[in-house]
């Protein structure tokens, strides 16, 4: 798939800025005033950032409001309608904080209840897609799930939590690399079932439709970034994981923190940018690619 | 709601003979040609006489070539659009309402001014059968041609797709494939016409009947003992220019 900046942009930073309004909400004793205000702007900042990034690929931005009514089949709608119950409640639960210093716990909790179901959510709109068979497995809202946790409780400020989150952030996005790669194989679909010729014998792509690129391929046969696969896994993973366990594990401090908060998050768009351009989609078979 | 419909009335839909299509592309042309000044947005095309042409097409032909384990290879001209999928992945994950099937005669159609372009029913479709037109940024399709089969302005003869009409072959054939006694559905009986990618579940409703057996090279020619080479040496002044060459 064309692992367009737009997206990896949404998922990436939506994922850490609902992470990090998760662990707001459920926090006992939550920042207030103007502490409060930072934590809750750079959770919003991210989240809706992350939003209004993904509106960014849209061929028709001014519909957008259109993608709220079909929550009924649509996860990408779902998604629409968690993210903005989840901004509205944990928005007035930051106001209360923020301005009034009263903590309305229940509020929190149900913000953060909806923080956990937008991540999900948006990991069930690649996750529900049969034709990219490596994103088509539970373990894709785990990863998505683990790592906005993770990153969230970084975030937070959460040592301890984020140390632990990591750690099984990492083993799953691990698993998730070695479950994939066996996915496509896994689907049963491959030229043959494509072309309903593959009975007769081995079925050879002999003449794409037009001598020129497509839509479908620009979007869909995107297989540019997959020959360096290896590297960047091992780069995201010591840029996500690696870089910031061993900066919690010194003595605490703000600047360490920032370093390690901007590693996780470099190493989190690297791995998502591998999920995108290492992701085949069935089409390409079509074109005798994978 | 993009739920899909239970059932439908009538199942329209295509079925492509892979046997007797010649890859002319003339239903790639008409199509484009149909489609682009009729329903919906225009077909464009981006640098169609530049260095890097492309545009957007609802109806493309591939060719594959399949090499039995003995015998010649067959090469199979593959016309691809889309399968009007009785449980239509590209309908059910649009956010906006835009994509739909019809109850009437289960054709799948995009509502043009309800598209936000975001695509992901392109990303659904394991056939490819929907493009993201590049200047008007909503998703494109096969209509089925809409605008021709129920039209009364048009003679009777041409109150089917474009594509279908225009194949000088006779390799594509319109009609109900829910009528069991439609001529479709028993050309599609009789040939063994087949789903692609069953294994997606997505149940489309073109068929495709697969290529004939072809003959085969072992197969021997009656005429084949009057044919042999009458000399297999030459002789005469052949011979001696043979010999003399071979000796320089």
């Amino acid at each position: 798939m064309h692992p367009a900046p737009s997206i990896i942009a949404f998922t990436t930073f939506s994922g850490l800025g609902f992470g990090l309004l998760f662990w707001l909400g459920i926090d006992p004793t939550p920042p207030s005033g103007w502490v409060g205000f930072v934590f809750f702007l750079i959770a919003y900042l991210m989240a809706v950032g992350g939003l209004l990034s993904s509106a960014l690929h849209l061929g028709h931005p001014e519909r957008a409001l259109k993608a709220f009514t079909q929550w009924r089949s649509s996860w990408l709608s779902r998604e629409a309608v968690c993210a903005v119950a989840t901004l509205t409640i944990i928005g007035v639960y930051a106001a209360c904080l923020v301005l009034g210093g009263w903590h309305v716990a229940p509020l929190g909790w149900l913000g953060a209840l909806l923080s956990l179901g937008t991540v999900f959510t948006t990991s069930m709109i690649y996750t529900q897609l049969k034709t990219v068979p490596r994103w088509n497995m539970p373990l894709t809202p785990a990863l998505f799930l683990a790592l906005s946790l993770a990153g969230g409780a970084l975030l937070a400020g959460r040592v301890t939590t984020a140390l632990v989150l990591l750690l099984l952030a990492g083993a799953v996005q691990v698993a998730w690399w070695c479950l994939g790669d066996r996915r496509l194989s896994q689907s049963g679909t491959d030229i043959g079932t494509a072309t309903g010729l593959g009975s007769r014998g081995a079925v050879r792509a002999f003449e794409p439709p037009h001598t020129g690129s497509n839509y479908l391929m620009r979007e869909m046969v995107f297989v540019v970034g997959r020959r360096h696969a290896l590297k960047l896994r091992a780069i995201a993973l010591i840029l996500m994981l690696v870089v910031p366990v061993a900066l919690l594990l010194l003595p605490f401090g703000h600047l360490l923190a920032l370093v390690a908060v901007l590693s996780h998050v470099a190493g989190v768009l690297v791995s998502r940018w591998l999920f995108f351009a290492e992701a085949e989609h069935v089409v390409g078979l079509y074109y005798g690619a994978r | 709601m993009t739920d899909l419909p239970e059932t439908t009335d009538r199942k329209m839909g295509l079925v492509i003979d892979l046997d007797t299509c010649v890859g002319c592309h003339a239903c790639v042309i008409s199509c484009k040609g149909w489609n682009t000044e009729n329903y919906g947005a225009p077909l464009s095309d981006q640098e169609p006489y530049g260095a890097d042409p492309s545009g957007t097409f609802l109806n493309r032909v591939h060719s594959y070539e399949v090499q039995p384990e003995t015998g010649p290879a067959q090469l199979v001209h593959f016309p691809k659009s889309c399968l009007h999928c009785e449980d239509a992945p590209c309908v059910t994950v649009c956010p906006t309402g835009a994509s739909y099937k019809r109850t009437e005669d289960g054709i799948v159609l995009v509502n043009e001014s309800d598209c936000i372009g975001c695509g992901l029913c392109a990303w659904a479709c394991p056939y490819g059968a929907r493009e993201m037109d590049a200047a008007e940024g909503v998703m494109k399709k096969c209509t089925l041609c809409v605008d021709r089969i129920y039209n009364d302005n048009l003679p009777e003869e041409d109150r089917v797709p474009a594509c279908v009409r225009t194949c000088p072959s006779g390799a594509r054939h319109f009609g109900d494939l829910g009528d069991p006694d439609s001529a479709v559905s028993q050309l599609v009986a009789e040939r063994g016409g087949m789903d692609l990618m069953p294994e997606q579940g997505t149940k489309p409703v073109n068929k495709y009947l697969p290529p004939r057996p072809r003959d085969r090279w072992t197969d021997q020619s009656v005429l084949a003992p009057f044919l042999e080479p009458v000399a297999e040496e030459p002789r005469g002044f052949l011979a001696w220019l043979d010999r003399a060459l071979e000796t320089l």
